[in-house]
């Protein structure tokens, strides 16, 4: 045979090291080939929980990412413009005491003059801690335009949400929903999920009004109308309520459905939880014939109709109010299925289709389990209906609206952790809302007292001063964004510029693009970037920014730190945050280097960012970070990782401190840290560890492993105890406007309506207070939740109201002031429209140019009207900061051949007038050349967002 | 010599399941990083950061519209459809090849190029119907799916990985890989069970990789199929409020 | 299918090349009168230096040339190959002809004049059936294409041929027309019926069975592109799915039989009727005819549509 000298055994390269992929945040085991110190091939690992050997595009391709001729080389200390990319290379010593003067200067004046955000950061736990060190509020990560929304709206209805924090039962289910969905940082598991439900014959139905990947191989798609979700899951709500087909035990059982709310309208208690002197809510029992705490077992209450209590005051169950509410004839499929742009009986259909599924299927499965009650049951009842939803639901302004009604939707299915439907993952659910508050006061040694970012309980827990401005940068945590859960990235550098409610002299951003894609507004935010004051200096006095590419961002900094790729560092996203968990048990994302910074180019100076981070914070001997010497504490980020102890631990008492002594999991161990830092052996096959750190015989964590798959309804309870105090509660809060956080295991999901109340509550106390005390406070007469008329549920539907605003995503944008009037209709401010001057752009400038700077101008527009004196800007602002993609003369300088030259993907790719792959900015945006003053209907037709097959009707009454 | 072998003892191909297709691209991706350094590389790209980059890829994914869509859907079907070579038995790529170059193997049916033979002359790529061969203008070779010969039986690879790089990285687990020829193998049973397609068969080059056609797709129908719910018709919402139908049911905790 | 400079050049000068040697090889074997080998010598160097520069030409399409002689291995399945061997077969015997003619050895002269003309159709045929046999591009696997070649061929051999005869003083006699009426009326024949053909050619398959979907949905489904594999073109998409602007087909295919058949069959009716013209007006006619080949490969090429573009829906 003349080919007999086919080798088909060649080395595929001669190491391969095991780690975990960086390319999105879905952290899949990859195992990376090397040869001869270059990457030779990824691949998935078929060891790993998350991705079982699976691997999408891009993380095959990390390899291009990891030979990025964008890669940066060395720190960079602008000497031209800001935007114009003209950098001097430093020395990292010169790189780092030029941070350390900056960050030190701030910290002496005021830490809160230093904003530190984060983009698609997966060391949130380092990146927060750090800022708590600090003593900056300031502080936020990968928030705004994700799905944080979404997340906060299921962590304050069920303590967790779609995205990271759980999973259809892909095993079980057999019907699913996608809400929304294209990719998602679930993608691996997904894929795999779909692949499983496809061959089990179930039923995929994608709601999406583009029909994405999933939605090809859905079995239907229904092209809904972009952002009127929740209204479809309104109608569906509707529907079963109407045919009564809803799980009534499971409310009793695990929600608040039977708890009673005060019906006394008018009064101060109306809506309010019926509590008894202890403050235990109380419930009605149809036995005892009385009112008793709804959190007791042994009980029989009624879900429906009045009573009169002990003291005379009259109250409801909380379910009456859902289902009054959602059996209105406004939620009918009638009455929504236009808005929706979804025809009545397909959603009849649906509602029919998804309560056979649920409810006909009879799903048993034979495990004995006890619940949060202490009670036992000898088998599991499935309820196989499985929702997942993302960024389509979440990317709308409605998002944490929306994400309550699925939610709501999924709980009177009973189909939250039942066998077949959506299933939490570890440390998911965590008490509602999750324990951790803001951090707000500032302890002796200049630390905050907790981390920046927490849940808001009550007023008590807001980030504003006496006049009840927002005190943080990003307005987060203020009456205008009150449970801004994550911090608001997209405000961050508009109000930076503005010196809204303050100055901010330092900005440092960690691998977050924000001149394009966090801040929903490109062109004006590289404008205010690189927007100077009367004096001639720069708005944003300084700023740090650290990519490992040349993005668009690095332009607009003025020290660039160079970060290491995924491939060259140590990471760990760890459990105290974004775990990768899935729902059979608890598990981890650790890299470690698997390549040497200076293999291919040993003149490439990078240092991963959190190292640095950690040795700035010593240089600036910030109180974690040192001893009590001086000396720094940690080597590097892997010395941290291993080392690292978040809280001196508290002896706890009682059942607990036994249970935590046996499990000896009450804080992050060292031993413990230690341990998850060496993921190589975890992963390695046939490594020590074995497959340790996951799925079962997970020995640190004991009470989270069953033996069946389905283990978790019997370990809520410890497990929230667990997590919940993994979570820090502050200690020592002044002011408590309520008792503090619970000091019980608080219980999962045993809080459906809870967390709305008790904003009602807060909120209306707050309103209270303000009419007697603090007259000033502006948000709140507007708050809808202040209103006094609200019920229980009111919250809840606004929360879960399609957009009061319209969306105008897919019409050609209109003239600014049509939206404004358009807002100014739907009552939403307190100053007249004309107020909203802008803050001295002109008119050119601020023309909103597509549906992202709609969405921006009307958040910008409803800033601007809370505070009517801000600061103008400059006139003589480049209409047009250089485009770096287009431009391949880009000095940056690197000593690289052109086509190397850092950040320019590709240079070649200039702005050709007249070649047809060339889109100018004015192609694009017709406003980026001029307000397009035509009328609507005359202005060239923009491409529709939707396919034109969807059932997308235009927005009524506008 | 590129005559074909008159028949192969295995004939080793693709099933690729266009039910669960979702158009992802990670198996072209992967099958480009692995081949870019494997017995069918490099694959070099060309003009990487200009204007137009051209590139050799093995595997490439088309997404299409089918109108009426199988199944009862008032949709048309969107249709995701990896393309890479089918290993034909009858493959005129080989056989039109002058330099013997092409060649199909008699032990698998893998259809190979030989890199250090071909003149690039690329009449075989236009003997392919199926658009699976790419030249290389900077290697000036024909380049094309090896199956990946160089994982199947590498002895360096952990049985787990010893599958087609295509084959491994599918998220939805949609591509299988065995023998075709063995009636009793897993993916013959599958091709079977899920009458599995060859591509245009009618041209006569006896593909061996098989597609597996859509399910039927369940939308309930192009009226909606709107019966109602029932409804419980003592309890008229007109009359009572109907959320007092709740009022005696008997629920405990 | 994209037409390859290298390819037209290939396939009309060695087209003609060959059509001289077979022509040459005719009047060796049967022409009685046959010139002088002072005269017969040039166009046998004529043909030979022809076919060389094609064959040379050929060489540039491919992107190893320089391994070129192993394409002469596989002509037991390989037109592409059989083509080679037969063309490099030829040269020996086309110069072992010319000697014997410079020897003037008598009946070896006729043999090898016969040998010579089935080498030359021999290696005409195969270089079509490169084409005709790619059962890929129905416009090529046709049994006109050798055809075509053929007619092609001939009628530029016999304008080659009398270029160099008249050059060598050889006076044009009324012989010299049949066989140029017989070629052009032949060559215009074949490609009108070759143009009907490929007009009413469908490509193989079916929308539906490309996609393997024969069988799932009704055979007249729609297959429509939603989104090609990338967002640049690729090699199939340059090579394979070349796009040719249909309504220019017309103008070119006149020009092309103009160019090709009538201008050189009028350049030599004019050589014959004016023989103090007969030289530049024969070296016109030839170029005129191997601008005219040019333009017909390049269509025979432009209008050819690869069954692969069934993938590129959009795109063909
Ligand atoms: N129009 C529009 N805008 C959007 C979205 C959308 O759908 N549409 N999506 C939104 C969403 S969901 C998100 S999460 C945000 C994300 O927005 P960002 O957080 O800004 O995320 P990216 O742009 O992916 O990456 C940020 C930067 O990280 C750099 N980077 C990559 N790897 C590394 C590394 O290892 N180290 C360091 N230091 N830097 C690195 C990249 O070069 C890039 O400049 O965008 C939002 N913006
Ligand atoms: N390839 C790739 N993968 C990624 C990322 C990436 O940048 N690239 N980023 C990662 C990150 S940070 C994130 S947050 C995730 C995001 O992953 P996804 O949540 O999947 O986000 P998108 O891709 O923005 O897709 C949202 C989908 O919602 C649809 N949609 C838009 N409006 C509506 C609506 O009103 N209703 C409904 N029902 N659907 C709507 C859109 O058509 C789109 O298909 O992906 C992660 N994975
Ligand atoms: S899904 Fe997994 S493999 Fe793909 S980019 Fe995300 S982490 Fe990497
Ligand atoms: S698909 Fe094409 S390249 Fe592959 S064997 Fe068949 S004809 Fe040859
Ligand atoms: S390009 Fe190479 S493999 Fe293809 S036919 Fe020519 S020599 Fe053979
Ligand atoms: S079998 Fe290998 S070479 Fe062929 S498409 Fe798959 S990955 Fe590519
Ligand atoms: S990897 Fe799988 S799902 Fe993705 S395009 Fe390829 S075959 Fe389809
Ligand atoms: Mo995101």
């Amino acid at each position: 045979m003349p080919h007999d000298h086919l080798d088909t055994s060649p080395s595929p390269g001669d190491r391969v090291e095991t780690t975990t992929c960086y390319m999105c945040a879905c952290r899949c085991g990859i195992k990376v080939w090397l040869r001869d110190g270059r990457l030779r091939y990824i691949q998935g690992n078929p060891d790993h929980p998350v991705n079982r050997g699976v691997l999408c595009a891009k993380g095959s391709a990390g390899i291009m990412q990891h030979y990025s001729p964008a890669r940066l080389s060395k720190p960079l200390l602008r000497v031209g413009e800001r935007g114009s990319g003209e950098f001097r290379e430093i020395e990292w010593d010169e790189a780092l005491a030029l941070a350390t003067k900056w960050l030190g200067d701030v910290r002496e004046r005021d830490p809160n003059e230093l904003a530190f955000f984060t983009g698609r950061d997966q060391s949130q736990a380092l990146t927060g801690w750090w800022a708590q060190q600090f003593g900056t509020v300031n502080y936020a990560a990968h928030g705004g335009f994700c799905s944080v929304n979404m997340a906060a709206g299921g962590l304050y209805t069920l303590g967790g949400s779609f995205w990271e924090f759980g999973e259809p039962d892909w095993d079980h289910s057999r019907y699913l929903v996608l809400w929304g969905v294209a990719e998602d940082h679930d993608s691996n598991p997904i894929k795999l999920g779909l692949g499983k439900l496809k061959g089990r014959g179930a039923k995929v139905v994608a709601i999406n009004p583009v029909r994405s990947g999933y939605g090809a191989i859905a079995d239907e798609w229904i092209g809904i109308r972009p952002g009127s979700d929740g209204l479809l899951a309104f109608a569906l709500i509707h529907e079963l309520l109407h045919a009564d087909r809803i799980d009534l035990d499971y409310l009793v059982r695990f929600t608040n459905a039977h708890w009673l709310v005060l019906r006394n309208p008018g009064g101060a208690d109306d809506g309010l939880f019926a509590r008894d002197e202890q403050g235990r809510a109380l419930c009605w029992d149809r036995e005892r014939a009385t009112a008793l705490p709804a959190e007791g077992t042994g009980l029989s209450p009624t879900v429906v109709g009045e009573v009169t209590l002990p003291d005379g005051r009259r109250a409801v169950p909380a379910f009456q109010l859902v289902a009054e509410r959602y059996l209105d004839p406004r939620y009918s499929p009638d009455a929504v299925a236009k808005r929706c742009g979804v025809d009545a009986d397909t959603i009849r259909r649906l509602a029919r289709e998804i309560a056979a599924a649920a409810f006909d299927s009879d799903l048993r499965l034979p495990i004995a389990w006890t619940d949060a009650h202490g009670q036992r049951h000898e088998e599991m009842i499935g309820r196989p209906v499985s929702f997942h939803a993302m960024r389509g639901i979440s990317a709308h302004s409605n998002g944490f609206h929306t994400c309550r009604a699925l939610h709501l939707l999924q709980l009177l299915l009973g189909a939250v952790d039942a066998p077949g439907s959506f299933r939490f993952q570890p440390p998911f659910p965590r008490p509602v809302p999750p324990a951790n508050r803001p951090g707000r006061t500032r302890r002796e040694d200049g630390t905050l007292d907790a981390a920046p970012l927490g849940f808001v309980h009550g007023p008590e827990d807001l980030l504003v001063d006496a006049d009840g401005q927002p005190q943080r940068i990003d307005h987060a945590y203020s009456w205008a964004y009150p449970l801004a859960a994550h911090g608001m990235m997209h405000t961050l550098i508009r109000n930076a510029w503005a010196g809204d409610p303050y100055k901010i002299d330092t900005v440092l951003m960690f691998m977050a693009n924000m001149s394009w894609n966090s801040a929903m507004n490109t062109r004006q935010t590289m404008q205010w970037l690189t927007d100077r004051d009367e004096a001639g200096e720069y708005r944003i006095p300084h700023i740090i920014y650290s990519d490992a590419y040349a993005s668009e961002m690095v332009a607009y900094a003025d020290l660039v730190l160079p970060d290491t790729t995924y491939l060259e560092r140590h990471d760990c996203i760890s459990l105290l945050d974004r775990p990768i968990s899935d729902a059979d048990g608890a598990a981890d994302g650790i890299r470690h280097p698997v390549l040497d910074t200076r293999a291919d180019d040993p003149e490439r100076d990078v240092r991963p960012f959190q190292s640095v981070l950690i040795e700035l914070g010593a240089r600036l001997g910030l109180p974690g970070l040192v001893n009590a010497d001086g000396s720094p504490r940690y080597a590097d980020f892997a010395d941290y990782i291993q080392r690292h102890e978040r809280a001196p631990r508290r002896r706890p008492a009682g059942r607990l401190a036994r249970q935590r002594q046996r499990t000896r999991q009450g804080r992050a161990q060292p031993g413990a840290a230690g341990a998850l830092h060496r993921q190589r052996q975890f992963l390695a096959p046939g490594g020590p560890g074995g497959r340790a750190l996951f799925q079962d015989g997970q020995p640190q964590l004991p009470g989270l492993v069953g033996r069946h798959g389905l283990h978790r309804q019997g370990r809520t309870d410890r497990a929230a105890a667990l997590f919940g105090d993994l979570a820090e509660v502050p200690a020592g809060r002044t002011g408590a406007w309520r008792a503090p956080a619970p000091r019980r295991a608080p219980r999962a999901r045993g809080h459906l309506l809870r967390s709305a109340a008790d904003l009602v509550r807060t909120l209306r106390g707050r309103a209270i207070g303000r009419q007697r005390r603090q007259p000033s406070v502006p948000a709140v007469g507007g708050h809808p939740a202040a209103d006094v008329h609200v019920p229980l549920l009111g919250l809840a539907e606004r929360l879960a109201a399609a957009d009061r605003h319209e969306e105008h995503a897919v019409r050609a944008p209109r003239h600014r002031c049509a939206v404004r009037r358009g807002r100014w209709r739907h009552g939403r401010h307190p100053q007249p429209p004309g107020h909203d001057d802008g803050a001295g752009e002109d008119q050119r400038q601020r023309a909103p140019g597509h549906g992202v700077d709609l969405e921006r101008d009307r958040q910008a527009s409803r800033r601007v009207a809370a505070r009517p004196r801000r600061p103008r800007g400059s006139r003589g602002l480049p209409a047009q900061p250089p485009d770096l993609r287009r431009d391949a003369g880009w000095p940056l300088r690197q000593r690289r051949p052109r086509d190397r030259a850092g950040g320019v993907v590709r240079p070649a790719h200039r702005a050709v007038a007249g070649h047809p792959r060339c889109r100018t900015l004015s192609d694009v945006c017709p406003a980026a050349g001029g307000p397009d003053r035509r009328p609507v209907g005359q202005r060239p037709d923009r491409r529709p967002m939707t396919s034109a097959r969807t059932h997308w009707t235009p927005p009524d009454g506008l | 010599m590129t005559d074909l072998p008159a028949t192969t003892r295995r004939k080793l191909g693709l099933v690729i399941d266009l039910d669960t297709c979702v158009g992802c691209h990670a198996c072209a991706v992967s099958c480009k990083e692995w081949n870019d350094g494997g017995f069918a590389g490099p694959l070099v790209d060309e003009d990487v950061h200009g204007v137009e980059p051209l590139g050799v890829w093995l595997n490439r994914v088309h997404s299409y519209e089918v109108s009426p869509a199988p199944g009862d859907s008032p949709t048309p079907l969107t249709l995701h459809f990896p393309r890479s070579c089918l290993h034909c038995d009858n493959a005129a790529c080989v056989t039109v090849c002058p330099t013997g170059a092409s060649y199909k193997r008699a032990e698998d049916g893998i259809v190979l190029v030989d890199a250090d033979k071909c003149i690039g002359c690329q009449l075989c790529s236009w003997a392919c119907p199926y658009g699976a061969r790419e030249y290389s203008t900077v290697d000036g070779v024909m380049k094309k799916c090896t199956l990946c010969v160089d994982r199947i039986y590498n002895e360096q690879l952990e049985e787990v990985d010893r599958q087609p790089a295509c084959v491994q990285a599918c998220p939805t687990r949609a591509r299988h890989f065995g023998d075709l020829g063995d009636p009793d193998s897993a993916v013959s049973q599958l091709v079977a069970r899920r009458g599995g397609q060859a591509l245009m068969p009618e041209l006569g080059y006896a593909p061996v990789n098989r597609y597996l056609p859509p399910r039927p797709r369940r939308g309930g129908g192009a009226s909606g199929g709107a019966a109602q719910p029932e409804r419980e018709a003592s309890l008229d919402a007109g009359q009572l409020p109907p959320v007092l139908r709740w009022l005696d049911r008997v629920l405990s905790r | 299918m994209k037409p390859a400079l290298s390819i037209l050049f290939f396939t009309t000068l060695s087209g003609s090349g060959l059509g001289l040697l077979a022509w040459l090889g005719f009047v060796l074997a049967f022409i009685d009168t046959a010139p002088g080998a002072a005269v017969l010598l040039p166009a046998f160097a004529t043909g030979l230096v022809l076919t060389a520069a094609g064959l040379l030409c050929s060489l540039g399409h491919l992107g190893q040339p320089q391994r070129a002689w192993r394409a002469l291995s596989q002509w037991r399945s390989s037109w592409l190959s059989r083509e080679g061997v037969l063309a490099l077969l030829l040269f020996p015997v086309a110069l072992l002809a010319a000697w014997l003619v410079w020897r003037d050895a008598g009946v070896w002269v006729s043999v090898l004049g016969v040998v010579l003309i089935v080498l030359a159709v021999a290696t005409l045929f195969a270089t079509a059936m490169i084409y005709a046999s790619l059962r890929t591009i129905p416009a090529w696997a046709n049994p006109l294409v050798p055809a075509a070649f053929m007619a092609f061929a001939l009628l530029g051999g016999w304008l080659w041929l009398w270029g160099v005869l008249v050059a060598g003083g050889v006076p044009m006699g009324s012989g010299a027309l049949a066989p140029l009426l017989l070629a052009a009326v032949a060559l215009g024949v074949v490609k009108l019926a070759y143009w009907r053909r490929i007009a009413a050619m469908p490509l193989p398959g079916s929308a539906t069975s490309a996609v393997g979907l024969q069988g799932q949905v009704p055979a007249d489904a729609r297959v429509t592109g939603l989104e090609a594999p990338h967002s640049e073109a690729n090699y199939i998409t340059r090579e394979m799915v070349f796009v040719f602007a249909r309504k220019h087909a017309g103008v070119m295919r006149l020009a092309a039989l103009v160019l090709g058949v009538a201008l050189p069959a009028g350049g030599f009716a004019l050589a014959w009727a004016l023989p103090g013209l007969a030289f530049p007006a024969l070296a016109l006619a030839v170029l005129c005819f191997q601008g005219g080949a040019l333009l017909e490969r390049w269509l025979f090429f432009a209008e050819a549509r690869h069954v692969v573009s069934r993938y590129y829906p959009t795109a063909g």
